[in-house]
């Protein structure tokens, strides 16, 4: 069935209270709806209290709401068994947890492999292990924007321990075969992590069938509140791992010269919790599922196509990502002419070479503001993707579950208007 | 200046910049990007007796940090160096005209904060 983005966008108060914007931003964060709003509200005005202490009825009312949560997370992505979802703030916080556990195990000598698509939030955290001496590799990018995955096979090295990367690059919208890359991995003893913050707002995603080790998302992404975010891992993995911050629920006993770590998740949830974050998460993740994860990809593919239709029409539109619909989410980065980098520009001066007319992606951005049309420029926290495209920056468009075709066409006209402006 | 007239003045800047270029053999130089967009500006000064004989930059980045660096070369050219260094950031923004809003200004002052750093050893 498909979807009716005229009807979902009548769940959010947002589109309610702005009906003329074109919100063109969800890889960076998505709106909320009714449901979300209301599952957060409810919590504060009828069972607000702390989780997992009081005896009395309402805190356990609000354990009982957050552990739900988790259970409906743990089914959402397949996880088989609640106690593998851990919360956290967000997909950066996930990945720094992991950094700080299974990273810090690591020995001098040891490698992790990324891609060169990486968010930034999956290349800083392993970077910190570098001054014990730990070394980092990157799978290259093809020229077709898809993830090279012999690179990626001839840099899984004896001595790379853990492999980190991206389901769904948030510049290129590539989907990467991540069940093909953890089977890869587990060939070479290697821990496998998936950053999933772009692909389980928009597609099913199965951690049983992925069999990765560990995966990372966040709530805001998809439609939930902003400060909760969810690591899954495998059980005998986390029960391994030493915790992560100290203090409140993660501990079992204290006294003055030890402790003795509480059982997982809640081993690495320390302090009191986001629990209205788990609980709107938790309502999101019931909003999708009235849809239909099959029916919230076959939506974003046809906006998608869409786009690369109209896209034809337009001069001097660069846009950056596989053009192959099986590889390719709903992300579309762009440039009106070639915004190279600096040091091209400094390049082309020193030879004298002409560089041709661009529009800055800023100077775009703010073009579009004047129609109401949110998009997002600049690098995309993912500056040596940038570095290996050759661009100083782009404009990206993700459009979400609430987007209409009609949107879409405003947005390419926007483009083609921009462009003939700067012309003159 | 009115908005739409300061619009005209920027956008000419950016299509015609003045000063554009590298110095061969330049007194100071320096190379200032804003991490959270990547706006790049590459300044070369020639300084004579405490007087901004020559300045060239070229840059990578959005319309108002390019022409900015524009405005700003033309500015100083010929000034003296104590003056130059007491402008400030609102003088600055006075002379670009238009009302750019927080996030755009850190764009125009690129430029600025790039030259203040060279000019901060004379």
């Amino acid at each position: 069935m498909s979807l009716i983005p005229e009807k979902i966008r009548k769940d959010f108060p947002i589109f309610r209270n702005n009906p003329d914007l074109i919100y063109l931003d969800n890889a960076a964060t998505t709106q909320k709806p009714d449901s979300v709003v209301r599952s957060i509200v409810n919590y504060y005005e009828n069972f607000y209290s702390n989780v997992h202490r009081g005896v009395y009825r309402i805190s356990e009312e609000a354990t009982s709401m957050y552990e739900s949560a988790r259970k409906n997370v743990s089914d959402f992505i397949g996880s088989g068994d609640p106690s593998n979802i851990v919360y956290t703030r967000n997909t950066t916080e996930s990945i720094n947890l992991l950094s700080y556990t299974i990273g810090r195990k690591l020995k001098k000598g040891d490698r992790i492999l990324l891609t060169e698509m990486e968010h930034h939030s999956n290349i800083i955290p392993w970077y910190f292990l570098k001054e014990a001496g730990i070394k980092i590799d990157f799978a290259k990018v093809k020229e077709d924007f898809t993830l090279d995955y012999e690179d990626f096979a001839s840099k899984l090295s004896p001595e790379t321990k853990i492999a980190s990367f991206t389901h769904v690059s948030n510049v290129l919208g590539t989907i990467n075969d991540v069940r093909e890359l953890t089977s890869m991995c587990h060939e070479n003893s290697t821990i496998a992590v998936v950053d999933a913050a772009q692909s389980v707002p928009h597609m099913k995603v199965d951690v049983g069938k992925i069999d990765c080790d560990f995966l990372a998302f966040s709530g805001h992404k998809m439609l939930g509140p902003s400060g909760i975010g969810v690591l899954y891992g495998k059980e005998d993995l986390l029960t391994e791992m030493r915790p992560f911050l100290g203090g409140g629920e993660m501990i079992r006993e204290v006294d003055y010269t030890n402790a003795t770590w509480n059982d997982i998740p809640w081993k690495f949830e320390a302090g009191t919790q986001n629990v209205e974050g788990a609980i709107g998460l938790s309502s999101a993740m019931d909003y999708l599922k009235s849809l239909g994860m099959e029916n919230v990809m076959d939506h974003e593919r046809r906006l998608i196509k869409h786009l690369f239709a109209r896209a034809n029409e337009i001069d001097n539109l660069i846009s950056f990502g596989p053009l192959d619909l099986e590889k390719r989410a709903a992300v579309f980065s762009f440039n009106i002419g070639d915004v190279i980098s600096y040091s091209l520009v400094e390049a082309a001066i020193k030879k004298n070479i002409k560089i041709s007319n661009s529009i800055h992606p800023h100077d775009v951005a703010a073009f579009m503001d004047h129609k109401n049309i949110a998009v997002r420029s600049g690098h995309h926290c993912a500056m040596p993707l940038m570095g290996h495209l050759g661009v100083a920056a782009t404009a990206r468009a993700s459009p979400y579950i609430y987007n209409t075709i009609s949107e879409l066409d405003l947005f390419m006209d926007s483009i083609r208007d921009c462009s003939m402006e700067m012309k003159r | 200046m009115t908005d739409e007239n300061s619009a005209e003045f920027i956008l000419d800047h950016y299509k015609n910049p003045r000063n554009h270029g590298v110095i061969q053999n330049p007194s100071s130089s320096i190379t200032e990007m804003n991490p959270l967009c990547g706006d790049t500006v590459h300044f070369t000064v020639l300084i004579e007796n405490g007087i901004m004989k020559d300045i060239k930059f070229i840059g990578q980045g959005c319309s108002i940090s390019q022409a900015s660096a524009s405005i700003l070369s033309e500015y100083v050219l010929n000034k003296n160096i104590s003056d130059i260094k007491n402008m400030t950031e609102t003088d600055f923004l006075g002379l670009i005209g238009m009302d750019l809003g927080p996030n755009r200004e850190k764009c125009a002052l690129l430029s600025l904060n790039a030259l203040k750093k060279i000019l901060d050893s004379y």
